[in-house]
């Protein structure tokens, strides 16, 4: 198995240093946001493994982090649950509804997936109002703020801020392991050439239904942590728009690479708070305007313009993150071989 | 030489097209065995069938007795069979080296065995590149190599399956006189070196006619001849269809 270089080491050893500091040096708001950074991270690192890897675009994941939000907010509010036991179930939940949508996504490919998946994220909301014994419905559930467990010396705030960044970590961790060596190569060779890969043994339902699969897993560990932080979840938490963002995300970020994750969940979660203050009339203009300037200047996204303007400063070839050679653009998809 | 692949009736139809009609022929264990014919004839139609991309209308093809029609087309590497693509078919956006070892995919220990053998598959996909030389851009992306390269990188990984049954579509397609005879050599030491039995589809006429233990030649989707190079090209039904003077 091909080892973490250096670079990469160091790179995370910072990341993790930041994150550890960053409640002490900022304002208190500023650490509720940053705990939806974590949810969105985790979230987008999901779409990143399923559409960068694996070429499979999904505009439903809003529907996932549903789904887990909801398993968190209902084990809470009606059977009292603790969180901690919440989030994992949220995960499972979430993970065997990602493999059954799978199954289903094997049969589309391109913007008929795209499309599909976007209409899980269109009806989730109003399959929150009409289950309203279950879920609440229009009204939605109050859940208990969350508090440190005794003993530890940090607000509720701050403990959920680490929790929610040291499972961020560990899903980091377990994705980085899952996609290297044959699993990731399946995933991408897939992507790049499905009949080539299909003729070289990787199974194409198989890997694209795990892939699905661990999305989902990171979709609803991620709607557990959206749903925490305020104490409250209502349809209106998890609308189409959410779905959206995070493939918005997922493309500012740098749909190539991990680090795309962590820059997206911030971009996603800033850029509309910096919109807002630019420009308190129209902030949606400055969000589609900043958008579109990323896209035509930074293509393979924030991540990805980093590492071309790394490559000029040292006048050596861009280093790749925790999966090497994913690509930029659109997923190439090779029709069947011509007859002669 | 037993046959290790025994083509039987294949027939497949596309809508009203006939691309292979009762299309029959054996491929010997440890020979070279060429595949011609005139554009339209069916020949990549018929790797596509040995390989379960396409499901033909009727007939067999058995590998060492066993039906490849049962089997789906991610079994087909599993068989030890691999092939190569008339169109360059690379992970274009993966290195050489990981394309070679997409090639490995099959062979893949499960369980606990899989500890270890990515350092394994690994040193086995550089001795593959090596011979090939191609282990200096292991760790190029396969995307803008020129095409040469990319054909190379190509067999690097149908090798990396070691397989029994090698299929090569049109492998001098594009290449320069000296890289034709040059493939030819390699080709040959290929075929000795691991192993394997080769079927090739090719229009270069010169480098079939050197390498090929037996040829196949297909036209209009039927069997047209089927011997040594000598009796193939001296057969006045291949001349009049395929040949010309060769």
């Amino acid at each position: 198995m091909p080892r973490p270089n250096a670079g990469l080491l160091t790179r995370v050893a910072i990341a993790v240093a930041v994150i550890a500091i960053l409640p002490w040096v900022v304002p208190s708001f500023l650490v509720f946001d940053l705990i939806y950074v974590a949810a969105y991270t985790i979230a987008i690192l999901g779409l990143i493994i399923l559409t960068g890897m694996n070429g499979q675009i999904s505009l439903g994941h809003g529907a996932f982090m549903a789904l887990g939000g909801y398993v968190v907010a209902v084990l809470a509010h009606s059977a009292g649950w603790p969180y901690w036991i919440g989030v994992p179930l949220a995960a499972i939940a979430s993970g065997v509804a990602g493999l059954l949508i799978g199954l289903v996504a094997l049969r589309l490919a391109g913007v008929y997936l795209a499309l599909a998946t976007f209409s899980l994220a269109v009806a989730t909301p109003s399959f929150l109002k009409h289950y309203k014994s279950i879920t609440g419905g229009f009204d939605g559930m109050s859940l208990q703020p969350v508090q440190a467990p005794a003993g530890v010396p940090l607000g509720g705030q701050q403990w959920l801020y680490y929790v929610a960044w040291a499972v961020a970590g560990v899903v980091f961790l377990l994705s980085a392991l899952l996609v290297r060596g044959q699993f990731g190569r399946a995933l991408r060779a897939l992507r790049d050439n499905p009949i080539a890969a299909v003729s070289f043994g990787v199974n194409p339902y198989f890997y694209k239904t795990a892939a699905f699969g661990w999305s989902a897993v990171l979709a609803g560990i991620a709607g557990g942590f959206y749903a925490i932080p305020t104490a409250y979840v209502s349809p209106d938490t998890f609308t189409f728009a959410l779905s959206i963002t995070l493939l918005i995300g997922a493309v500012l970020g740098g749909i190539s690479t991990f680090w795309g994750a962590l820059v997206g969940g911030i971009v996603v979660e800033f850029l509309p708070l910096v919109a807002q203050q630019i420009n308190a009339a129209a902030p949606g203009v400055v969000y589609g305007v900043a958008l579109i300037l990323v896209m035509m200047f930074l293509p393979d996204g924030i991540v990805g313009g980093l590492l071309r303007l790394t490559y000029r400063f040292r006048r050596a070839p861009p280093q790749p993150a925790l999966e090497s050679s994913t690509p930029s653009a659109a997923p190439v998809t090779v029709g069947p071989q011509s007859r002669e | 030489m037993p046959a290790l692949l025994t083509v039987r009736n294949l027939t497949i139809r596309f809508g009203g097209i006939t691309a292979l009609n009762d299309v029959s022929f054996d491929v010997a264990e440890g020979h070279i065995t060429g595949l011609i014919g005139p554009n339209g004839a069916g020949k990549t139609t018929c790797f596509n069938c040995i390989t379960r991309l396409y499901q033909p209308t009727s007939g067999e093809v058995l590998f060492k007795g066993e039906d490849l029609l049962r089997c789906v087309p991610q079994q087909i590497a599993g068989k030890r069979i691999a092939r190569t693509f008339q169109n360059v078919a690379l992970f274009d956006h993966m290195s050489v080296l990981e394309n070679a070892l997409v090639g490995y995919h099959t062979r893949f220990p499960v369980g606990l065995a899989a500890w270890g053998a990515e350092t394994a598959a690994t040193r086995e996909a550089m001795d593959v590149l090596d011979r090939l030389g191609l282990a200096g851009i292991a760790n190029r992306p396969a995307h803008g190599l020129p095409f040469g390269l990319r054909k190379n990188v190509e067999l690097a990984r149908a090798l990396m399956v070691r397989p029994e049954l090698l299929l090569l579509d049109e492998p001098a397609a594009g290449l320069s006189h000296d890289e034709v005879t040059a493939l030819g050599d390699t080709i040959k030491r290929i075929a000795r070196d691991f192993s394997t039995t080769v079927l090739m589809v090719e229009h270069h006429m010169a480098l079939v006619m050197r390498i090929s233990d037996h040829i196949v030649v297909l036209a209009s989707g039927k069997t047209l001849a089927d011997g040594p190079p000598d009796a193939v090209r001296a057969n006045p039904a291949v001349i009049e269809a395929y040949l010309g003077a060769v």
